[in-house]
């Protein structure tokens, strides 16, 4: 992975509410599934081509909101760009990661895990986990779990903002492309049906 | 064996070529054939090591002298003009942008280690745009008449499924072989899915020397794919799972059935593989005594 560290971080990357805790709540879940040390959440910002830092929970959670890195590039730039799911395990040697983001961060991870989030046919971005439990790493059962998870994030990713999922302003959220009126309580109730599904509190 | 002489022989029909419809006013010694019997079993013989076989590795890149690939023989990478949406391809120095085609190469290299390893890279500049581009990186490759391409990608891209269709055909009949993987999820995408590639998905074994036929396609052979050990970015190695990696053994098991047996075609190949699965067992042929009625005189 080849994070683009130099850039400044987006004053706020999430305004709107529920996605912001949609999103959190993906990392948390998927750190939890794994035993993981860490979980983001990146979104493709396509104008841009960049990939965003959009959540994260665990190491790196209070400065790495924000932080964005070419798109194309790295093992995330490679799921977004393939649609694929990956795990990579030994990595800790691996110079693609970038230096200054582990200087900046104290931790290098030594296994990663990433998969697509994919929603309808389109790449909103990317899912990774950091370091899950050696049990819960390496083997095709956890790709596919991690994918099936991702899947769910992207789906209810989609139901929030279905035209623009990165905003270059996240206040234009509520602007015109967004739902209104009852499509829009429509799909408010549709997430938090996702949201408690994701808690695992349905 | 150099890049601009690839390993060819028999008759051309292709599209283009002069079409043969029926075969008409011309009889069985007007189109003779020198084949290859292929390996017994389809098992590549022992001294087969892939050597004047060409393989194409369609992907991220392949990086520049890692000491489990070596110099690859060719480096180009397919480019998109921002403004006019061009799209060309170039050679390029710029090795892999993640790891995951130098892996590829890798296994190619353990299981046919005298190939001639070419890569195009089709991931790694702008996202936007990447179903056009995997679509030019192949059809080049198909152009260049490679024997072996390695596409361990597919696109969920519909409106490309025609177009990466025909492309598969014609590869299938110009003898380039492509190897494609199988979605890691269970989604539609392509070109896997159609009969004249040869498609790879994982098993879960330990063994790296195994393969297995799918008696229930599309995918159509089980390479080893979970936890594998592959060369990386810096000259390093890593531990990796998924079709990705199962696609490369096979595509290096093509490489050495070719490298032994040159005239081989396409779907020669496929019977090898099969063949030589180890899920495949050879039945007796079935007896008369035992009521069978078909005509079976030479058993």
């Amino acid at each position: 992975m080849t994070p683009r560290t130099d850039s400044a971080p987006l004053p706020s990357p999430v305004t709107d509410a529920p996605r912001s805790e949609l999103l959190q709540s993906v990392v948390d879940v998927a750190r939890a599934i794994f035993g993981a040390e860490a979980s983001s959440v990146f979104l493709l910002d396509e104008e841009a081509d960049e990939l965003v830092f959009q959540a994260v929970s665990g190491k790196g959670e209070e400065f790495l909101v924000g932080r964005r890195f070419p798109a194309g590039r790295g093992i995330a730039g490679w799921v977004a760009t393939s649609g694929e799911p990956m795990v990579v395990d030994d990595l800790s040697a691996d110079p693609s990661f970038d230096r200054s983001l582990a200087e900046s961060t104290a931790y290098v991870p030594n296994a990663l895990m990433a998969a697509p989030l994919i929603s309808d046919a389109r790449i909103l971005g990317v899912l990774e986990v950091l370091d899950p439990s050696p049990q819960a790493r390496s083997g095709v059962r956890e790709l596919d779990l991690l994918a099936m998870f991702a899947r769910q994030a992207a789906a209810a990713l989609r139901v929030i903002a279905p035209e623009r999922v990165v905003e270059a302003e996240p206040r234009t959220v509520f602007d015109g492309h967004a739902l209104a009126g009852a499509q829009r309580e429509d799909a408010l109730r549709l997430l938090g049906s996702l949201e408690r599904l994701l808690r695992g509190v349905g | 064996m150099t890049t601009t002489e690839p390993r060819r022989a028999g008759p051309r029909t292709g599209p283009g070529q002069g079409l043969t419809w029926s075969l008409r006013g011309r009889g069985p010694d007007d189109v003779p054939v020198l084949a290859d019997a292929g390996p017994p079993l389809g098992r590549p013989a022992g001294p087969a090591t892939g050597r004047g076989v060409r393989v194409c590795v369609v992907d991220s890149g392949v990086e520049r002298d890692h000491p489990l690939v070596g110099t690859p023989a060719g480096s180009w990478v397919v480019v998109k003009d921002g403004e006019s949406g061009e799209i060309t391809v170039e050679p390029t120095t710029t090795g892999d942008t993640c790891g995951h085609g130098t892996a590829c190469a890798g296994i190619i290299r353990r299981t046919a280690p005298e190939c001639e390893i070419h890569s195009v890279r089709v991931l790694g500049e702008r996202f936007s745009g990447t179903g056009d581009i995997l679509m030019a990186g192949l059809r080049w490759a198909v152009e260049q008449r490679f024997d072996v391409v390695n596409l361990s990608l597919s696109t969920t891209r519909t409106r490309f499924a025609q177009e990466l269709h025909s492309l598969a055909d014609s590869a299938y009949f110009a003898r380039t072989v492509i190897v494609a993987s199988a979605h890691n999820t269970p989604v539609e995408s392509f070109p896997w899915r159609f009969a004249s590639v040869i498609s790879v998905g994982s098993h879960q074994e330990d063994d790296p020397e195994l393969h297995l036929y799918n008696p229930d396609p599309p995918v159509e052979f089980f390479g080893p794919g979970q936890n594998v050990t592959v060369p990386w970015l810096g000259g390093r190695t890593i531990r990796t799972t998924g079709n990705s990696f199962a696609t490369p053994y096979v595509a290096g098991l093509c490489a050495r059935v070719l490298s032994a047996h040159p005239r081989m075609t396409a779907f020669q190949l496929k019977n090898a593989l099969y063949l030589s699965a180890a899920n495949v067992r050879h039945a007796p042929r079935p007896s008369t005594a035992a009521g069978d009625i078909r005509d079976d005189s030479e058993n």
